[in-house]
């Protein structure tokens, strides 16, 4: 047969084989591709982050000679707490300065002299005065935080080329910063204030401890009611619950109760919670009861798949036994669902974790200086001191509000690490 | 069943314990406008520094929330002080009355400047508020003449204006649930609007129509909505030196070195001249508070006596180091006379 003119079913396939392994190739690359792409946004979003925000993690301070006068602390020599507690530490920080820069007079000279160290500075004075009293008409070295101003232009984020007026820092405050640093009076440290204090207005003194202890009561009081609800529901409808139109209607209903805009409960929180129960406002419960709502359908979901995947032959081999259909649920379905149930809700937390619509409406969006020591106590939480300290005017926030979204981010990295973990450990597979 | 019934008696128990503890609350409450936050956090930090109270909880509500809440009725589920950037409306003021807040105080704390600015590396431009109004306006009176309005055509600088640089005309600014979009629009808007006197007439006509014209911005891409942060309105014009952008002045304050105010009607926007009342967009700022709390929430009228301080509110007060500008001599006598004595207000 002459095979010239009507090429075989081989050769054809052979001919086109060329061409199909080039488009699975293509294929293939599309694939890298979107991964590559990505990636490339992750780490230009990283790289924005950290490059802005790591220079929060340091701080800088000034070293100043104090001399803790006896007449500013207490004039009438009285030694008790009351008294030590309201001296004019501010006025002993004045002095200091004065004496270190003699040359400067007049109000206005004196107002920007004096502005080169943090109002927090006279609370150190005043704790270490509460602590050892007996340093009342001595002389010691303190180092104290320095303004958040001068702390700019130590990192470099103020320019020191552009005009005088143009600068919030004058050229006789460049100056004085100049000379301390000569004698070896201005140091970066680590910026143990960022962890270990709450909110402030000024950038130097705020940390994010106060916000992040909120975050940890609101999670704490979700996990605590949406766990066990959202796994008592899971294995109700999916163990339990006859197949009729009541349970669809109710499957369809947590389905769409996972895609409702998370405002929504916030609102509905701020109508039942605070309006009709009397609960307070800003109060990590509160929060937490709303997150609640919104991480109990990804639970519930969540819950129902890591039950289906438990194979049916356990179930029937645990009644064949002779197991009620409790034991079966308790003694084997639920162990073995456990771990994907466990990431459900570690999934479900993460998200509660990044939630500030809900939040803004229950008044958990606010200036809170005290760390809260409970659930009833106002309180921010980590997102929403992002948002707070995005729209604060001072320049010194800006690399404070990417310090505050890094520790955001390591909490959440934290959290679905916990999952992939868990997971790893208990799957089980058939 | 015993063990749910328990359940149930410890939920029950926790909330009316909470309840209890909402009861007796020890700490001032304050809400409202975004604009006065950064003022009153200060206040209230120093006043928790200074004083043996605990450290006010400040909201950002806005203007207008914070006054609904304010006015919903007094105990202690409610908040002492709103804080407003814009004076509250009789409409309010009525609701707040029939709700039982029957003694508000008020309090004018100062000033805060509008500003338009952009980015240093461009041109100080020179305004008018008639150039901002025929610039913005959604719709203005024909340029070729007569008492008619068109949809505006202008698209460069120039067009408005031939002193003015042919730049496209590209204004960032705050979307309508601001209070500093409130202000912009009442102030400069109006203000340059007014100067036809056609649409002027038609304030005493049809006093919708005229502020339909005059506060109605322009949809067509040269006012752009960048969101409520002024923050981030700065960035942007850094990184785009021909458009302009509407904040408050402290944000100026603190990005002198990025940002430029524009002249308005010959005026720069300086400390002195929205001081002075001679830069003409600026605004006054308020706070509320509820006489009835006085006594039930322990430190409110040491917070008032903090606020009302020269320390706070005077020229050289530390509000003022964080850009509030501080109302004249005069006028803060009176108004911190008014507080001492609870003075409430009465429309």
């Amino acid at each position: 047969m002459n095979n010239n003119s009507t090429p075989s079913v081989e050769d054809r396939v052979r001919a086109s084989l060329k061409k199909r392994y080039a488009r699975e190739k293509r294929f293939q690359y599309y694939g890298i591709g979107a991964i590559l792409i990505s990636l490339l946004f992750l780490c230009v979003l990283f790289g924005d982050i950290i490059s802005k925000g790591y220079t929060a993690f340091q701080q800088t301070y000034v070293k100043l000679d104090i001399y803790f006068d006896p007449a500013l602390i207490t004039p009438e020599g009285q030694m008790d707490q009351n008294t030590l507690i309201h001296g004019d530490y501010s006025g002993i920080i004045k002095q200091s300065l004065r004496d270190a820069f003699p040359n400067v007079s007049g109000r206005q000279d004196k107002r920007k002299l004096y502005s080169i160290v943090s109002n927090g500075a006279s609370h150190t004075l005043r704790k270490k005065v509460l602590a050892h009293p007996e340093l009342i008409g001595k002389k010691q070295s303190v180092w104290v935080l320095a303004d958040d101003e001068i702390d700019m232009l130590i990192k470099g984020h103020i320019s020191r080329d552009i005009p005088e007026e143009d600068r919030r820092l004058k050229d006789n405050q460049i100056q004085w910063v100049d000379q301390l640093m000569a004698d070896g009076r201005i140091e970066k440290r680590f910026n143990t204030t960022f962890f270990t204090s709450g909110d402030s207005r000024d950038p130097e003194m705020a940390g994010i401890l106060g916000a992040a202890a909120g975050s940890f009561y609101t999670l704490l009081v979700t996990l605590a009611l949406s766990f066990p609800i959202g796994i008592a529901a899971a294995i109700y409808l999916e163990e339990f619950a006859p197949q009729n139109r009541f349970t669809d209607f109710i499957e369809v209903n947590i389905n769409n109760l996972a895609a409702v805009p998370s405002i929504v409960f916030g609102l509905l929180g701020l109508a039942i919670f605070i309006n009709f129960l009397g609960l307070p406002r800003s109060a990590p419960l509160v929060g937490g009861l709303v997150l609640t709502l919104m991480t109990l359908p990804t639970i519930i979901i969540a819950s129902r798949a890591a039950l289906k995947s438990v194979p049916y032959s356990i179930r029937e081999a645990a009644l064949g036994v002779g197991a009620s259909k409790m034991q079966v649920v308790t003694h084997h379905v639920l162990p073995l669902a456990m771990p994907g149930m466990l990431t459900g809700t570690i999934i479900g937390m993460a998200q509660a974790l990044g939630e500030t619509a809900p939040l803004l409406v229950i008044g958990m969006v606010a200036f809170v200086v005290d760390i809260p020591g409970g659930i009833t106590d106002p309180s921010t939480a980590l997102p929403v001191q992002v948002f707070l300290w995005a729209d604060s005017p001072e320049r010194a926030f800006v690399e404070r509000t990417s310090a505050a979204i890094m520790v955001l981010l390591g909490f959440l990295a934290l959290m679905n690490i916990t999952g992939v973990l868990l997971r790893k450990r208990f799957e089980r597979r058939w | 069943m015993n063990r749910k019934s328990i359940a149930i008696a410890a939920f029950s128990a926790v909330m009316v314990a909470t309840s209890a503890q909402a009861a007796s609350r020890d700490q001032i409450s304050i809400v409202g406008s975004s604009t006065v936050y950064p003022f009153s956090t200060v206040v209230a930090q120093q006043f928790g520094e200074k004083t043996s109270f605990k450290t006010p909880i400040v909201e950002s509500t806005g203007s207008g929330g914070g006054l609904k809440l304010f006015c919903a009725g007094v105990g202690v589920e409610h908040p002492d002080i709103t804080n407003a950037s814009r004076r509250i409306k009789k409409s309010e003021y009525d609701q707040c009355q029939a709700n039982g807040v029957k003694d508000i105080i008020e309090v004018k704390i100062g000033y805060d400047g509008i500003v338009v600015a952009n980015s240093k590396k461009a041109d100080q431009l020179s305004l008018t508020r008639k150039d901002i109004f025929l610039a913005l306006a959604k719709e203005i009176p024909d340029p070729k003449g007569g008492d008619k309005l068109v949809s505006n055509p202008y698209k460069t600088w120039k067009d408005v204006n031939g002193n003015l640089p042919a730049i496209k005309i590209e204004v960032l600014g705050p979307p309508p649930t601001s209070g500093t979009r409130d202000a912009f629009v009442e102030l400069a808007m109006e203000g340059g609007c007014k100067k036809f006197d056609f649409i002027k007439a038609m304030k005493k006509e049809d006093s919708k129509a005229y502020k339909g014209v005059c506060h109605t911005l322009r949809e067509d891409g040269a006012y752009v909505e960048a969101g409520e942060n002024d923050n981030l309105i700065v960035q942007k014009l850094e990184a785009n030196p021909s458009a302009l952008g509407i904040f408050g002045f402290s944000f100026l304050d603190q990005n002198s070195d990025k940002v430029q105010g524009s002249k308005v009607d010959g005026v720069e926007p300086t400390f002195d001249a929205i001081a002075d009342g001679s830069y003409p967009v600026s605004r006054p700022l308020y706070f509320y508070a509820k006489k009835a709390h006085i006594g039930s929430i322990p430190g409110i009228e040491e917070f008032l006596a903090e606020f009302t301080s020269e320390q706070a509110w005077g020229e050289e007060g530390y509000l003022s180091d964080r850009g509030l500008i501080p109302m004249p001599t005069e006028e803060r006598q009176q108004f911190a006379d008014d507080v001492k004595s609870l003075n409430s207000l009465s429309m």
